[in-house]
Order: structure tokens, then sequence, then C-alpha cells
């Protein structure tokens, strides 16, 4: 692009096709999405018709144990897979189709609509360019501004961020950053051209836990000021509990439970979700609960048995779940649905209600009541 | 940057001394000059007398002992003839006797022999990276398929013998035209009574066209195979998919962030495609008769002619580390990760 | 592992609900390995080829009735015929029975020379890696100024030198003196990043010794580096050797290799074009084949490379 002279105007005009039937609120609809990889061991499954909607300034977490399919999921929205995955369904960002756009196409949404922030920080960033000329980048190729006009938005981006000095920083390499520093600086360039839809695929697995709450702080921070909604990937139940409005449970390249947070986290009628929430110790609990873990692993994608994926692992499973796969139905009309046979049977259930603390540890527990 | 450079060029010195020392001790244990001498007259029927020998000896400081030849070679002080002490400038006496001198030999071969070095390194990086890049943009596609074999066939090629077989390509061609477009003896027409500056350009290109191609066989293999290793290492990390996330077109992605982030560590290979170069040039030099210093070292190694061998051994040494130097010196220039201030 | 009853195990308690549903093979390393390297077509081609190289340098002698020397009752400068199948020189010499003597010592050649390498590399980069200080910075400032002269020149200095001809296990460990510093350089750098690893301090508090630690932690480690450095270096030995001899520096007269019969050969490529292709066709085929496995089995020991798929 050429660099001209005009100032720099922030544009927040955001020219959205003109609403049709569709619902205008939309920001991000995948509907049916599936994407497999060929492998030498056959084809891996990695996500099996995912459809969600982000609504405009909307917060979904979306969480799943690795290997579910999540990141997948977005890479896939932003185009960003291998050639050699295969992807079918549809994804539409402000009711643009976004599978199978050419790079042209694709380049023109990517970092301006949609944006998306990566799990390891120490990686994320080029280290032979300075940050503030990568920050400068992001701007550059989406508005027609000068270098300096850019360069002077790249320290504005920092300081959003809340990182200390940001004259100076701007001049650093990536090496000369704390982990930390360099995810806000990642999400400063996610926000640099205020997108509609921010992705964060795990931000804050790959750093200290004290920083943790430093850069979710930063990714609010950039929420409020660009209004985007954000898809916050993680495994990590407590990072979604406080930012996100809704939550989609992911197993085996599906969504099998998506509801509010609070129906989530106290109304869950899938097994699944009730092992997760299980699993994950909680200061509103008494003292005395014991963690429920679920057993087994996740199933191989290459090669899935007929039925329900989380059969095998499910202590309520009949013969039924492993003959026929549920689909995700809703259970209320607040938009809570599972996909589960017996969600009905599950109402009002605990985690403790269907899983057990493993035996072992219960027999050594027992051994040292015994003992003192 | 000031600092490390200053750092980096004085550890030059005393690898340069300790290298000094260890070839001179592997030169002078593996050949004596005298024994030779002697075994060559003995072989055309004429005996060296007991003086000769000493002689010989004296003219060829063979009579001390080996700390001390190498002293005076390296320092030149002590009692000598005034031929020797590498730190002047003078490489040694030769066993062809006091008409001829080193020194001059080996410099008005070194134009000749850079020459080839020079633009059959810079033909095997450019191709090289070329190719590799192409390589790992499209791996796995025929194209790389092709560029990855053809890689290998350098890789495992002859050079002395793709150069017999180069020579003949060429006088083919030459046949064919009907004119001299290749030549394929020498570095230079002996004849060059007339010559504008433009003739001898184009004579001297004529003659380098063969062995260049013949030399940067072994180096554009290296380079290409690596070249396309660190490319597709680049290409499946986290920056460039962030770099493309932002929303920069593939080929800009390529550009400012792909290659140039790859042909970082690519640098480090250029050292080591210089000494591999000076060794291909001993052998391209002998099939295409250039009179260079590859070609006279193998002459002079033939006669046990230590200080000649020595002479050529500590350039092309020199060489590369000098050429290490430089590409230590850009590889900080280029990869901010490296200066150390 | 396909089988989806989950019956009770002998104790009669049902086992964990394990994941059934994965139907690929539990496979050993090995397993995987020589999966994956026979997967590489080209460098099965080239192990096949590779062996027959051998076989005809090995047992073709004792089958042939021509060695590789001079003999009366042979024509000179006969063209490839039944009797001689590579033709004869203006000498009298059976070319075949030349080829597979001069085979026969380039493969020699290789075998030292690689062994000697990855020998000497893994133990010195080990010892250098793993002990550190003065040892590490002795060792690796050897290696920097033998790095400093090209290798092959370096080489030719000291062979050339030696006195009356030199034979093939002469030129061997001539070439396998000057190869091993820069793979050492690489092993260093695997036992410098291994060391630091738990298993190591875990072996050291326990009161393993150094030589311990070395042989029984620290070089299967790095076993799969070390058999792609032999067949790197036997390639890069078979061309040296070769580049040696054809400057006659190498293996002398009367025994023959490769590299002489091609610098014999040199004049009469257009006349008797049966003396050059031979010895350089097999040059390239050795230098080629092996260079094939290597790749094979790098990919097969180290698939992070070959991460993206087929």
């Amino acid at each position: 692009m050429t660099t001209s002279d005009y100032r720099n105007e922030p544009e927040i005009a955001i020219s959205g096709p003109p609403t049709e039937a569709r619902d205008s609120d939309v920001v991000l609809e995948v509907d049916n999405l599936t994407v497999t990889f060929p492998t030498e061991d056959g084809l891996v499954k990695a996500v099996r018709g995912v459809s969600y909607q982000v609504r405009r300034g909307e917060a979904l977490g979306i969480v799943g144990e690795s290997g579910s399919g999540k990141s997948v999921t977005s890479l896939a929205v932003m185009g960003l897979l291998p050639k050699t995955a295969r992807i079918t369904g549809s994804a539409r960002v402000l009711g643009e189709e976004v599978i199978g756009l050419d790079d042209a196409a694709l380049s023109k949404i990517r970092g301006k609509r949609i944006s998306m922030i990566f799990q390891d920080p120490l990686t994320s960033l080029n280290p032979v360019y300075t940050v503030g000329y990568q920050l400068a980048e992001a701007v550059l190729v989406h508005n027609d501004v000068s270098k300096q006009a850019a360069e002077k938005r790249a320290v504005e981006l920092l300081e959003i961020v809340g990182i200390p000095y940001p004259e100076q920083r701007v001049h650093a390499y990536p090496h000369e950053l704390s982990g930390g520093m360099r995810q806000r600086v990642v999400i400063a360039i996610a926000m640099a051209n205020d997108p509609d839809v921010i992705i964060a695929d795990e931000p804050t697995t790959a750093l200290d836990v004290t920083v943790q709450a430093q850069v979710l702080s930063a990714l609010e921070t950039a929420r409020k000021e660009t209004g985007a909604a954000l898809v916050l990937i993680t495994h990590d139940l407590g990072v979604i509990a406080g930012h996100v409005d809704r939550v989609n449970v992911m197993y085996a390249g599906k969504l099998v439970e998506s509801g509010s947070v609070d129906e989530i986290f106290y109304r869950p009628q899938m097994p699944y979700t009730l092992g997760l929430l299980g699993s994950l110790p909680r200061m509103d609990e008494a003292r005395g609960a014991r963690l429920t873990p679920i057993l087994g692993t996740p199933p191989s994608l290459v090669n899935l048995p007929p039925g329900c994926p989380f059969a095998p692992r499910c202590p309520i499973a009949k013969p039924q779940c492993r003959e026929e796969e549920p689909a995700l139905l809703p259970i209320n009309e607040s938009g809570h649905s599972t996909a589960c046979h017996f969600s009905a049977e599950l109402e009002g259930a605990k985690p403790g209600d269907l899983f057990k603390p493993i035996a072992v540890d219960a027999d050594a527990l027992s051994e040292l009541e015994e003992q003192s | 940057m000031l600092v490390y450079s200053v750092r980096r060029l004085l550890l030059v010195i005393p690898i340069l001394l300790a290298a000094s020392m260890f070839v001179f001790l592997l030169v002078d244990l593996s050949g004596d000059p005298i024994a030779e001498l002697i075994f060559q007259a003995e072989a055309t029927g004429e005996p060296l007398s007991q003086e000769a020998i000493e002689g010989l000896e004296k003219r060829l400081y063979y009579d001390r002992s080996i700390p001390e030849r190498y002293w005076l070679w390296l320092t030149g002080l002590g009692p000598n003839n005034g031929d020797i002490g590498l730190l002047q400038g003078k490489f040694g006496p030769t066993v062809r006797g006091t008409a001829f001198d080193i020194g001059g030999e080996i410099s008005s071969r070194l134009w000749t022999t850079l020459r080839l070095v020079g633009f059959a390194t810079i033909l095997s990086i450019v191709l090289g990276i070329i190719t590799g890049v192409i390589s790992a943009i499209r791996q796995y596609s025929k194209l790389d398929h092709t560029i990855t074999f053809f890689g290998f066939l350098a890789l495992s090629m002859p050079v002395f013998w793709f150069g017999v077989l180069i020579k003949e390509v060429g006088i083919t061609i030459n046949n064919l035209l009907g004119f001299r477009l290749f030549a394929t003896v020498g570095s230079q027409s002996t004849v060059r009574e007339g010559f504008t500056a433009w003739d001898t350009f184009v004579d001297i290109m004529g003659h380098l066209a063969l062995p260049t191609i013949t030399l940067s066989l072994l180096g554009y293999a290296v380079f290409s195979r690596f070249q396309r290793a660190s490319m597709l290492e680049v290409l499946n990390s986290d920056y460039i998919r962030l770099a493309r996330a932002k929303g920069l077109r593939n080929r800009v992605v390529m550009r400012k962030h792909a290659l140039r982030t790859a042909l970082i560590p690519v640098l480090t290979l250029v050292t080591l495609s210089i000494a591999g170069s000076v060794d291909g040039a001993v052998l391209t030099e002998t099939v295409f008769q250039w009179q260079g210093l590859g070609r006279y070292f193998v002459d002079r190694l033939k006669d046990a002619d230590t200080f000649a061998v020595m002479g050529f051994l500590m350039l092309s040494g020199t060489m590369v580390v000098i050429a290490n130097l430089v590409a230590d010196l850009l590889y900080a220039v280029l990869d901010p990760r490296i200066r150390y201030d | 592992m396909t089988d989806t009853t989950t019956p009770l195990d002998q104790d009669g308690r049902p086992p964990l609900p394990d994941a059934e549903a994965i139907t690929t093979k539990e496979r050993s390393q090995l397993q995987l390995v020589t999966r994956r390297f026979f997967r590489h077509k080209l460098a099965v081609g080239s192990l096949f080829v590779l062996l027959l190289v051998f076989a005809f340098a090995f047992i073709g002698p004792e089958l042939w009735k021509w060695d590789h020397t001079l003999h009366r009752e042979i024509p000179p400068s006969q063209p490839p015929s039944l009797a001689h199948p590579f033709g004869t020189t203006s000498a009298g010499h059976d070319v075949m029975g030349m080829v597979m003597r001069g085979t026969q010592q380039s493969l020699k050649v290789a075998l030292t020379v690689s062994l000697m390498t990855a020998a000497i590399a893994a133990l010195v980069g080990s010892i250098a890696g793993l002990l550190g200080r003065w040892i590490d910075g002795a060792l690796m400032r050897l290696v920097d100024i033998i790095l400093v002269v090209p290798p092959l020149a370096l080489v030719a200095a000291v062979a050339g030198n030696v006195r009356g001809g030199s034979t093939w296990y002469a030129v061997a460990l001539i070439l396998g003196f000057f190869t091993w510093p820069v793979y050492s350089r690489i092993i260093r750098g695997m036992v410098l990043s291994l060391r630091e690893q738990e298993f190591i301090e875990a072996a050291r508090a326990m009161g393993a010794s150094n030589v311990r630690i070395i042989l029984r932690h620290l070089l299967p480690n790095t076993t799969g580096q070390l058999i792609v450095t032999a067949t790197i270096v036997a390639a890069t030995a078979i061309l040296a050797e070769a580049g040696l001899s054809f400057l006659q520096l190498g293996i002398q007269p009367p025994d023959t290799s490769l590299g002489l019969q091609v610098q014999n050969a040199m004049s009469a490529m257009k006349t008797r074009p049966w003396l050059f292709y031979p010895p350089g066709i097999m040059i390239l085929i050795i230098a080629l084949t092996i260079n094939f496995i290597g790749d094979g089995l790098r990919d097969a020991l180290d698939p992070r490379q070959t991460m993206v798929r087929r």
C-alpha cells in the first residue's frame, strides 16, 4: 500500500454490508463447520459440524480439552489452517462468507473485521523486528496513513494495553520484553484496527498465574476501546467465568453444551460439563468437597465409533448412547442447548452425583484417617 | 555493536596463531623436503653429496628444530637469509631454489582463484536461496520433489568428474555454434595481443563459465537444502500466523517476515561454503588446467615443498576466518537477539 | 484395542474406562522408525541399490575372473564386450575388475571414516558438553582451529606427503581425523540441552559417575543424530577419497581407486568413454544412495521435520 500524508483519522464507521433478512447484530456466524486433516492413520475429524453465533459486543467462551477442536474451529474462521486441511460448512463475518475466500479477500477481513490472539506470546512476534514496527505494520495494512502516524498510533496502542513507557518500548525487540508484555503487544496488534471480533486462543495458558490477570485485564480494555465481540478459547473454566456472557463446551470436535455462564456453571445438563466442573476446585464450596475427575482419555478423532463420543467415559451411558450420537438441542427458551440423550434426567444434578473421587485416592484417605 | 565487533575481531588473532601452529606441525611432520630432494636426485642417478645436502638443509632451515623453524617461519626473527617470516610478508624458501619466490607466485595466482571461488560462491548462494525458498513454499509439490532430487544429485556429484563432463559439453556446444563460446583450458587466453578491455572481459568470462558451474554445484546443494529447511521452520512459526492474522497479503508475509528471518541462519553456512569452495577449487583448477592457487598447492605438495604448502594453507585459512568474521558481524546486524552490548 | 465390550479383567474388576475408541495400533519406537523409513520410497530403493553395490564390490571379485591388475592376455583398448563388459584399458586392464576394486576401496574408506567420525564426535561432544568448564573450552577451541583450514586441503597436505604411496586405511584414518570437528559441535549442542533435563540430574542424584552418565544416558539420546551423521560422513568421505585419488594424493598405484581411474581416463573421454563413465557413475551412485538413505533415516528418526503430511 502507498503511504500518503493523510492525518491519522481513527476509522469508526463500520461499513458492514446492508442488513437484509439476517440478524444485523450477528458479527460472526459459524454454521455446520467441519475440518478434517488427512494423516498417515486416516482422516482426523478435528471439527465435526459446529454452529454458533456471536453478537455485537458479546463475549463467548469456548471450553474443552486439548484436541477437542476449539482452536481448529477459530483458525478455520481466520483462514489460517494449513493447505492440507479440508473445510466444509460456512463461517460468516458481518454476513460475508469467509470459507473459501482467496488470499486477497481474506487479507481485507483479517485484522480489520476479525483479529486473533495466539497462545504463546514468546513465539507470536517476529524476533527480528521491533514491536513498534510490527504494530505499525498492522495499522498501515488497513489504513492509508503515513508511517509517522502509524508509529504514533503504535505508541497509543501500547499505552492502552498498559505497557509502561510506551514511547521507549515501541523501539524494543520482542526478546527484550517479558511474556506478559509480549502478550499485551499481541493484544494491541489485535485491536489496532477496531475489529468487530477478537478471537483469543488460550491467551493466558503459557503465562505465569500472576501475569494472567494483567493480560486478561488488558484484553478487557481492548474490548472496551473497540467494542469488539470476544471469542475466548480456553480450557480454564476459571478464566471463562469472569470474562464471558455465554459458554460453548466442546468435546471431540462438537459442541456438547451451550448456554449462558450461569446455565453452564450452575445448571449444566450434560455429563461432560458436569465432569469438567467436578474437577475444578471451587472457593464457594465446602472445604471437605472432593474433586471428581473424569476417568479415561478423549477418543481418537480417527475412526470415531458410532454413538456419543463421550459414552466410553460417561457414568450414565446406556446402550442407546453407543448407537446414536445425540444432536445439540435446545432445552429451554433462553438458548441453553445440550447434546445428550438424557439431559432431562440431569436437571439439578451435581458433579458428585455422577462422578466419584478416584477409588485409590479414597482408600489412601481412609487409611490416613484410621491412623490419625 | 562496536564492542562486539572489536571483541570478535580480536578473537581472530589467537585462532589464526593457533591454526598456524597446528598446520605447521602437521605439514612439517608429514613431509620432509630434504628427503624428497635426495630421493629425486637418486632417481636421476646422481645422488646428492653430503655437502649438497647440508647446503640444502641450511637454505631450507632444516638445520634446526621444529619449534625454532616455526618461530622463524612465523616471525622472521633470528639469523636467516631474509626470505622468511610470514608476519613480514615473506613465505620462506622453496625447494626449487633461490630463483623462485613463493610470495610472488602466490600473489600472482591469488586473483585467479579468488575470481573462481567468488563467482561460484555467489552463484551457489543465489541459486540455492531461490530454489530453497520455492521448494519450501511449494512443499511436497512436484516442483519441490524435482528441486530436492537435483539437490541430492548435486550433493552426491564428484566435482572433478562433473567438471570433465561439462567440459565436453562445452566443447560440443562450441562445435555446434561454430565459434568458441566456452573456453575449456586455462583461466585466460595465453595470447592476448590487441585485446581491448572488453575483449579481455569477454575472454575471462568465457573461461570462467564452466569452472564456475562446476564449483558452485556442491555449494548450491547445501544452500538449497538448508534454505528450504530454514524457510519451512519459519513458515510453520507462530509469528508468520500472526502476520497473516494482521491482514498482510501472503507475498508480503513471505518477503518481510518469512524470507527475512529465514535468511539469517543460512549466513552461518557461508563460511563453511568458502572452505568447501577452496577445496573444490583445487579440483576444478586441476580439471580446467587453471594456473590458480589450488593447482599451485597440488604441484608444490608433490615436491613436499613445505613452505609453499604452508603458504597456501595459511592463506585459505585466513580467508575462511575473515569470511567467518564477516558472517558473524552480519549475523549481529540482522538478528537483534545476538547483539551483546 | 478395537474391542468395545469392556470385559472384566483377571481380578474381576471392570477396567478403567480407557479410550476404547482409539483404533490406531500401539507401536514401539523401533517399529515407528522402520515404518517411517520404509515409506520413504527413494531411501528404500537406495538401500536396495547400495546392497547391490556392496555385492558388486565384495562378492564380485570372487566371481569375476579378472582383478584390477595388469594381465598380458587382456587385449588392450577394447570397447565393452561380453568378455569385458566395461571394456579394457590401453595397457591391458579389465575395467570391470578395476571398478570392482575401486568400489571396494571407496566403501571401505567410507565405512571406516563414518564409524570413526561418529565415535570421535560422540566422545568429544559428550565430554565437552557434560563436563563443561575448561575441558569444554579447550576441546571447542581445538575444533575451531581444525576448522580454520579447508578440510580437503588439510587432508591432502598430510596424505600427499605420506611417502611411497598411501593405502586405503591411511587415507581413511587421515580423513577421519579431520572430519569429526563439525559433528562433535552438533553432539555437544545436543548434550548441552540434554544435560539440563531432569533425568540427568536424577542419575547424578543417584550417584552415577560421569562415565556412566555419558554411556547410559547421553549417548543413547544422541543415537538418532549419530546415525544421520554417520551416513552424511560416509557420503562426503566417498567424494573426498575420490577427489584425493583424482589429485593423485590418495590411494596410489599399483592399487586403484575410482578417483584415480577418472584421472587416468580424463584425456580419453571422447575416444574411449568406457574408461571414463563407469568409475564416475559408480562414485555418484554410492554417494547418492547413501545420501538418500541418510535422508530417509533423518525423516524416520526426527519426524518433527516432516510434520506436514505428505
